[in-house]
């Protein structure tokens, strides 16, 4: 048996552990916000945080987390007001929005682990999120906004 | 004519999800048929097409009948209503329309599918008379109310007042005396609005839907699951029209989680593809990874059919020769012949688009309940009738017993407009006799897709001894998109001429020919945000700045004298007596060469064309009408050593008519000027023996935060005498291309005449 902490809740899984943690989150758990995208760490679209850091859920087995905090957008903020989430809303970033709960958990992790990044700190540390879309420009400002505020 | 009406006390409301005290419907119709609350003198009923509902809190919750897919229509056309209802834009809420077009489809000929940059121009006038009428019927009944008269009464921001007293009613107060009141048609008509009085047409607006997509809180067709729902994954032909000629499931059935593995039929032989579903084995389970590992231990044989000749390293070729052969003249102004005979000088050259494959973020994904009736669907689409079309003839049914719900889509850019995935979730729920969920993964999507038609031109032109153009012949080939219906047609349609083609907007040139060459479709070609607006902005304006250079000339001095400042450039006077206008009447929506020159100044000038660029760095140009837009584009690229690109600047100058939400229309200029990036350096589908080479991100790039243009900045022309809304989601992606290949030339004296950059400029 694998268990973990989900958004403040203790949760046990008892199926494969191999099933990637998305699909436990979505499937199982109905926390559909953490999105899929590629299935091979590839688009960043299912970014969720594994004891503060960000992994691609679709390519990390349950069992990887057994133990550990795991956060997903849903649990970022209980009120939806993380400071990136505030930036995203200021910014109006998102277009169709299925990226972004990926971008805001990856910018999120970023500014945890770098407060005061440079401009190429920014884009090494959010190139790994595709938005088809192409809400790039104003996911940039966006993390410069909410660097200020972290 | 359109004609609003008070339908609150009508019974098809309930049906249509509509529950409020105050209701108004908008339909199209000729002049006939303009109801009122309690219905037409002769009985018959109309059917009203848009709602607004005004309930008795106050909350106004307008119908959107068109599919969220990131272009922000849930936000510009509820401003729109809004705006002339004299509505708190705080307290408007919007209910998504399920798929019906006798209600939901106002301009009565787009099925409410939502696709080709229409949404906006077909809905703004109608969107204002639903808010005029709505702001009558409140007026009226305030008036009533008060035993006033009328005139004396005024809305303003949710209020009614009364002018001589400055007494007021919210909105909310007044819909139990509203219900009742005709609404008047023709001339009596609620009158609107002028413009000078508008509060949010033409104000930045962010998106409704930015809390719930900044919290994960967002509903897309991934995120549909209903009771007893099981979830499939589909594997299918790699070739197209290939079938299974044997499977084993034994070893996927060893899954954990994997319940059946059932064949979906494959299209028959002699019927054209369409929307419908490819055929092949799903597997079945209770979540969605077993059921990628069970179909990962599928052991199937395939009988790959007749497109396994299709190679495109070979294919190419032939669509290269196809351009050079021609044969079909789709528009021909004087003699191009003799004028190529008379020149001082005569140019020639070839460009090549490849297959592009649209890559939404999310992945097509259905929901189909086909134990209940209606069937019901619930998918992220861009045509819900043309699921419910599908589905029904899927089943055996008919379209009026299956509804279609819309989610938000997770990007569209013209996949979703097909719904083969929901023919696939019927079929097999229909067959299991449970709900299914189809999800399809990033790999089916890029190797089953509906591919941008891959093609070759040939331009040539001849110049005088002042190198003036005096002939420009363009000979183009593809595989047309039609051939999903038509499977042997070997020749473009006029709907892919209409594309940036026949209208080639080089109103000065006196000799021009426009010609088609021939070649099969072997893959599902469909179409793609811009469609064949891309080749051809990118083959005549690169060709174009050959030219100007050949001649010694300025780019841009020499664009504008081939576009030169008609008010509108008229095709019958070049053999075509008419064209497809984008689906819209040449006489709302003309060709207006002064107005494609215009936004070429304003780039020209807003990005500093023409300054002095340091060695590495270029500034290229390129201008384009599509969906009725015009766009100029002017990038700014800096050539690396190793021949990477980095692009400091982008300016697009969009002259698009009456806009409703600037915000949304900057918002859709970056994100072109990002998707013509990946078309640009990128984007490249390839087969071999039939099969799509392609599968993930790995090797279909998609521009990243690392190579894409960070500062785009949008120059909105107003241009007061065009106030028609013309397209805005599409028209700034063919643009950007040539625009970038332009700079590139400028930058290091090469020429790119082929798609995509890639790795062209390494070895320069
Ligand atoms: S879905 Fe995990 S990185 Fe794309
Ligand atoms: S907002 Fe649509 S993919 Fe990023």
């Amino acid at each position: 048996m694998i268990s973990m902490r989900i958004n403040g809740v203790s949760r046990q899984f008892h199926g494969d552990p191999d099933m990637p943690l998305l699909w436990y989150v979505r499937d199982e758990l109905g926390l559909t916000g953490t999105k899929f995208g590629c299935g091979a760490a590839l688009c960043g679209a299912c970014t969720l945080h594994v004891n503060g850091s960000a992994v691609r859920a679709c390519v990390t087995p349950v069992s990887e987390a057994d133990g550990g905090e795991v956060t997903t957008i849903e649990g970022l903020d209980s009120e939806g007001n993380h400071p990136v989430q505030r930036a995203w809303r200021e910014h109006n970033v998102p277009q169709c929005g299925y990226c972004q709960s990926g971008q805001i958990m990856s910018a999120a992790a970023l500014l945890n682990e770098n407060p005061d990044p440079s401009d190429d700190e920014i884009v090494d540390g959010m190139a790994g999120n595709i938005c088809r879309c192409g809400t790039y420009q104003r996911i940039f400002a966006a993390v410069r906004t909410a660097a200020q505020e972290v | 004519m359109l004609g609003v009406q008070n339908i609150s006390r009508r019974t098809f409301l309930k049906s249509a999800g509509v529950t409020g005290a105050l209701v108004l419907g908008a339909n199209v119709s000729t002049g006939s048929m303009i109801g009122t609350a309690r219905g037409q003198g002769n009985g018959t009923s109309i059917k009203p097409n848009l709602f607004v509902e005004i309930s008795d809190d106050g909350t106004v919750t307008l119908t959107c009948s068109r599919s969220e897919m990131g272009q922000g229509v849930r936000t510009g056309i509820p401003m729109i209503l809004a705006d002339e209802l004299e509505a708190d834009w705080q307290r408007v809420k919007i209910w998504q329309a399920p798929g019906d077009e006798t209600k939901f489809d106002p301009a009565g000929k787009d099925q409410q599918n939502t696709d080709g940059s229409r949404s906006t121009r077909h809905h703004f006038e109608i969107m204002r008379q639903l808010g005029a009428a709505g702001r009558y019927v409140l007026e009226q009944a305030a008036a009533k109310k008060w035993g006033v008269d009328p005139a004396e009464v005024y809305a303003k921001d949710h209020r009614i007042y009364h002018s001589g007293t400055g007494d007021w009613f919210d909105f909310g107060e007044v819909v139990d005396a509203a219900a009742d009141i005709v609404v008047p048609t023709g001339d009596a008509a609620p009158k609107l609005k002028d413009k000078s009085q508008w509060k949010y047409i033409g104000r930045d607006m962010p998106v409704v839907d930015n809390y719930d997509m900044s919290t994960g809180g967002a509903t897309y067709g991934a995120d549909i699951s209903v009771p007893g729902m099981k979830i499939a994954v589909v594997a299918r032909p790699p070739v197209y029209r290939g079938k299974v000629k044997s499977y084993d499931a034994s070893e996927a059935l060893k899954v954990q989680g994997v319940e059946q593995v059932i064949e979906i039929p494959p299209l028959a032989d002699d019927m054209p593809a369409e929307f419908r579903a490819l055929g092949g084995i799903a597997v079945i389970g209770t979540n969605t990874w077993s059921v990628m590992e069970g179909r990962d231990r599928l052991v199937i044989e395939w009988d790959d059919g007749p497109n396994v000749t299709h190679d495109s390293s070979t294919y190419n070729g032939e669509l290269v020769v196809a351009a050079r052969t021609g044969g079909h003249v789709i528009r021909d102004r004087g003699n191009v012949d003799e004028a190529m005979g008379a020149a001082a000088r005569v140019m020639e050259a070839e460009y090549f688009v490849p297959y592009f494959i649209h890559t939404p973020m999310e992945p097509p994904v259905a929901m189909v309940d086909a134990t209940r009736m209606p069937v019901k669907v619930v998918t992220s689409t861009q045509a819900p009738n043309w699921v419910r079309q599908y589905v029904a003839e899927a089943l055996g049914l008919e379209q009026t017993d299956v509804e279609c719900e819309v989610t938000l889509l997770g990007g569209g850019f013209g996949r979703k407009s097909k719904p083969d995935f929901a023919c696939e979730a019927a079929i097999l729920s229909a067959r299991i006799g449970a709900p299914v969920r189809v999800q399809w993964t990033r790999e089916d999507e890029i190797r089953h897709g509906f591919y941008h038609a891959a093609s070759a031109h040939r331009l040539k032109a001849g110049l005088d001894g002042a190198g003036k153009v005096t002939a420009w012949h363009h000979s183009g080939a593809w595989p047309t998109l039609i051939a999903l219906w038509a499977p042997t047609m070997r020749t473009g349609h006029p709907l892919e001429y209409g594309l940036g083609l026949i209208d080639t907007p080089y109103n000065e040139v006196p000799n021009l020919r426009i010609e088609n060459g021939e070649i099969d479709a072997m893959i599902r070609v469909g179409w793609y945000r811009s469609v064949n607006n891309i080749q051809h902005a990118f083959a005549m304006n690169c060709f174009a700045n050959e030219l100007a250079e050949a001649a010694g000339r300025d780019p841009v001095e020499f664009l504008l004298e081939l576009i030169g400042d008609a008010d509108v450039m008229d095709l019958t006077m070049d053999g075509v007596p008419e064209h497809w206008n984008y689906g819209d009447s040449i006489e709302d929506w003309p060709i207006m060469p002064k107005r494609l020159s215009n936004v070429l100044r304003v780039v020209a000038e807003k990005s500093g064309y023409g300054k002095s660029m340091p060695p590495g760095h270029g500034l290229g140009i390129a201008c384009h009408r599509s969906f009725h837009s015009y766009v100029g584009c002017a990038v700014h690229v800096v050539v690396r050593d190793d021949g990477s690109l980095h692009i400091p600047q982008v300016d697009m100058a969009i002259d698009c008519g009456r806009y409703v939400n600037p915000e949304g229309v900057k918002k859709q200029m970056e994100g072109a000027a990002i998707y013509g990036h990946s078309v640009a350096m990128h984007g490249q589908i390839t087969t071999t023996q039939g099969a799509v080479d392609q599968s993930n991100f790995h090797d279909y790039t998609i521009t990243r935060m690392d190579d894409a243009p960070l500062d785009v900045r949008t120059h909105i022309v107003e241009d007061f005498t065009h106030l028609k809304p013309c397209g805005v989601g599409e028209p700034g992606v063919p643009p950007y291309t040539p625009a970038l290949v332009n700079a590139i030339y400028n930058a290091t004296g090469k020429r790119i005449r082929r798609l995509p950059i890639g790795d062209q400029l390494e070895s320069a």
